[in-house]
């Protein structure tokens, strides 16, 4: 299965999935899928990068970490990021962002990411070998 | 909700009896139908927090209750310190102290649909709303550090209104505690900028036209007259509450085996409000509380002056401001004993009887104004809080109606333009910064809030007193 992401109804709020070939590809789906809740990731360019590491013994708490930090790198830099490089090394995360900063008028931006939470949260592989991770996020 | 696993108190009052883990009930305020259409995660969820160290009387359920994270939006729960009482950030939520505030305009509905459009684009204009808009203020970090302890005190001092606002907020604008020291600079950082901003999803705010009274006594202590024109701002603590409950989410979740505590759920994350982490969160939140006192304070100023710049006669008195998600250091009287609780209400408005003494002198008799947002395109409700609330439900009721559909579902059903041509067609001009966000937030996407307001006022959390219907929204 190649690696993708997606969305998905949750009450109030909405959920948020990544999947792959390796834990990886799946992080990094997830936050393509968070991006795609505030905006279409397609109109986001890939022109600066931000970096973020970070180290969780425990995958679902390394998964609501690494979403907490792209909610607040969003909010911080007032940025969007459309390119995830992620790179695990045990329990340690470190990653690349790539984005650009916020444009509303291009961007037509929908809804701000309040924060990631542990509802729906997991991180799981399928007997096939495939990854995913999910969360819902709050709006 | 399964009826059958509920004992019937009353009409609008049911039961869940201690099973399992659980050391005190839940009790759940709504209607029969209201109660049939809850999610059973509610009821799950509520077991859940009667299971919590030291919580005492019972877990409520608010009317609007719906699934949450950890504890049920319109869920409320007491914990004693001194019995080893928890404090929980999930208990509290993201949006710290996320509230409403309600102004009485000096001009009627007519008045203001005379001009409504100029009125639409002064307050667009001028309130800063929607994803990534910055304030007009730019901090620095000593500066934040003052509106978290100051809170909208704070916001007067700068000159964004009046010191006589001050009396017609929760706890007289700022409350007490506030630690800036216990909030991390990441979340600091998130707030420089966005003091003075609605944010955006269900936020906005309102002007609203007082369509129906019904009870003339609370009305006239509240000022409230039919055909008078009003002004409903919904925001909370923006980036800086999201990040302490970020912060304090996993530190509590990640401390909780140290605390003895096994978590059924890691959103319900808490620590013994007694502990290190119970204190340091407690200080982080109340800051957070602050913050958002602060925020509606500044957008309170905002608004008046938008206002006046189309009505310059125009006066905007604060009705009342309450908070959705807070925990607050309260008296209660439970089982003849008078203790001092830490009231947790996610999704749940306070609801101080008539003649508690942290009403203002105003109110006193009536009790306190409760005010019930609507989504964009349906009634708003003013209530005042109920007489036995305090004995029901720790002084508290709903909040609001709630989702009915997903953002996703919404936003295939609807088209933003579709939605604001349909309201333009009913009278009520909306400015937003976003089709889609509009589409999202569709008037039917909501529950209709009428059944939630009738099973709070029957329940005797909070009583009708007035209704309000929507001229201008701008959407956050």
């Amino acid at each position: 299965m190649p690696a993708g992401y997606e969305t998905f109804a949750h009450k109030a709020d909405v959920g948020v999935r990544g999947f792959g070939a390796s834990l990886e590809e799946a992080l990094e789906g997830a936050a393509l899928a968070l991006t795609s809740v505030v905006a279409e990731p397609g109109r986001v360019r890939q022109v600066q990068s931000r970096a973020v590491s970070l180290e969780e013994q425990d995958p679902e708490l390394l998964l609501y970490s690494w979403l907490s930090e792209v909610v607040r790198l969003m909010d911080t830099e007032r940025m969007l990021f459309s390119g995830f490089e992620v790179h695990l090394d045990g329990p340690r995360l470190r990653a690349e962002l790539w984005g650009e900063p916020l444009d509303i008028a291009r961007h037509e931006p929908v809804v701000e990411v309040k924060a990631a939470t542990f509802e729906e949260l997991s991180v799981s592989r399928d007997a096939g070998g495939t990854w995913t991770a999910q969360a819902v996020v709050d709006v | 909700m399964d009826l059958k696993s509920l004992t019937k108190l009353s009409d609008y009052a049911w039961r869940l009896e201690p099973r399992g883990r659980m050391q005190v009930a839940a009790v759940v305020y709504a209607s029969r139908a209201l109660v049939l259409d809850m999610d059973d995660k509610v009821a799950e969820q509520l077991s859940n927090v009667a299971g919590l160290p030291g919580i005492v009387g019972a877990a409520y359920a608010m009317p609007d209750a719906h699934w949450g994270y950890g504890f049920p939006i319109g869920g409320v729960a007491a914990f004693d310190p001194a019995a080893g009482g928890i404090v929980s950030a999930g208990g509290v939520g993201f949006d710290i102290a996320c509230g409403v505030r309600t102004l009485v305009a000096t001009l009627s509905a007519e008045e203001v649909r005379g001009r409504a459009v100029e009125l639409a684009d002064a307050l667009y204009a001028v309130i800063p709303a929607g994803v990534g808009s910055r304030g007009l203020l730019k901090l620095s970090v000593r500066e934040l550090d003052r509106a978290l302890s100051g809170g909208a005190a704070w916001a007067v001092k700068e000159g964004f209104g009046s010191a006589s606002d001050l009396e017609y907020i929760e706890e007289g604008g700022r409350v007490a505690g506030a630690d800036p020291e216990a909030v991390s600079d990441f979340a600091k950082k998130r707030q420089l900028e966005e003091v003075g901003t609605l944010g955006s999803g269900n936020h906005y705010l309102e002007v609203q036209e007082v369509v129906e009274i019904f009870d003339a006594k609370a009305a006239e202590a509240y000022g409230l007259v039919p055909g008078g024109a009003v002004v409903s701002i919904h925001c909370g603590s923006r980036g800086l509450g999201h990040q302490i409950g970020t912060d304090f989410l996993t530190r509590m979740v990640k401390a909780a085996p140290s605390h003895g505590l096994s978590l059924p759920d890691k959103e319900l994350a808490c620590a013994p409000a007694e502990s290190e982490l119970g204190r340091t969160y407690l200080g982080a939140m109340r800051a957070g509380i602050n913050c958002a006192l602060a925020n509606r304070q500044v957008l309170t100023q905002l608004t008046r002056d938008a206002f006046q710049s189309i009505f310059p006669a125009s006066r905007l008195r604060l009705l009342f401001d309450v908070a959705h998600n807070t925990c607050k250091e309260e008296s209660h009287e439970v089982g003849g004993r008078k203790l001092k609780l830490l009231v947790h209400r996610k999704g749940a408005t306070r609801a101080f009887p008539p003649g508690h003494p942290e009403l203002p002198a105003a109110y006193r008799a009536v009790g306190q104004p409760v005010i019930i947002g609507g989504s964009m395109g349906t009634s708003s409700y003013i209530l005042a809080g109920g007489a036995d609330s305090m004995r029901l439900s720790f002084g508290s009721s709903c909040h609001g109606a709630g989702r009915s559909m997903s953002r996703h579902q919404a936003s295939k059903t609807w088209r933003g333009l579709q939605i604001i041509e349909e309201l333009r067609g009913r009278g009520i001009i909306v400015r937003s910064a976003s089709l889609r966000g509009v589409a999202e937030e569709a008037p039917g996407a909501y529950k209709d809030s009428a059944a939630v307001i009738e099973a709070s006022h029957h329940a005797g959390l909070a009583t009708k007193v007035a209704r309000l219907s929507p001229l201008i929204c701008i959407k956050g």
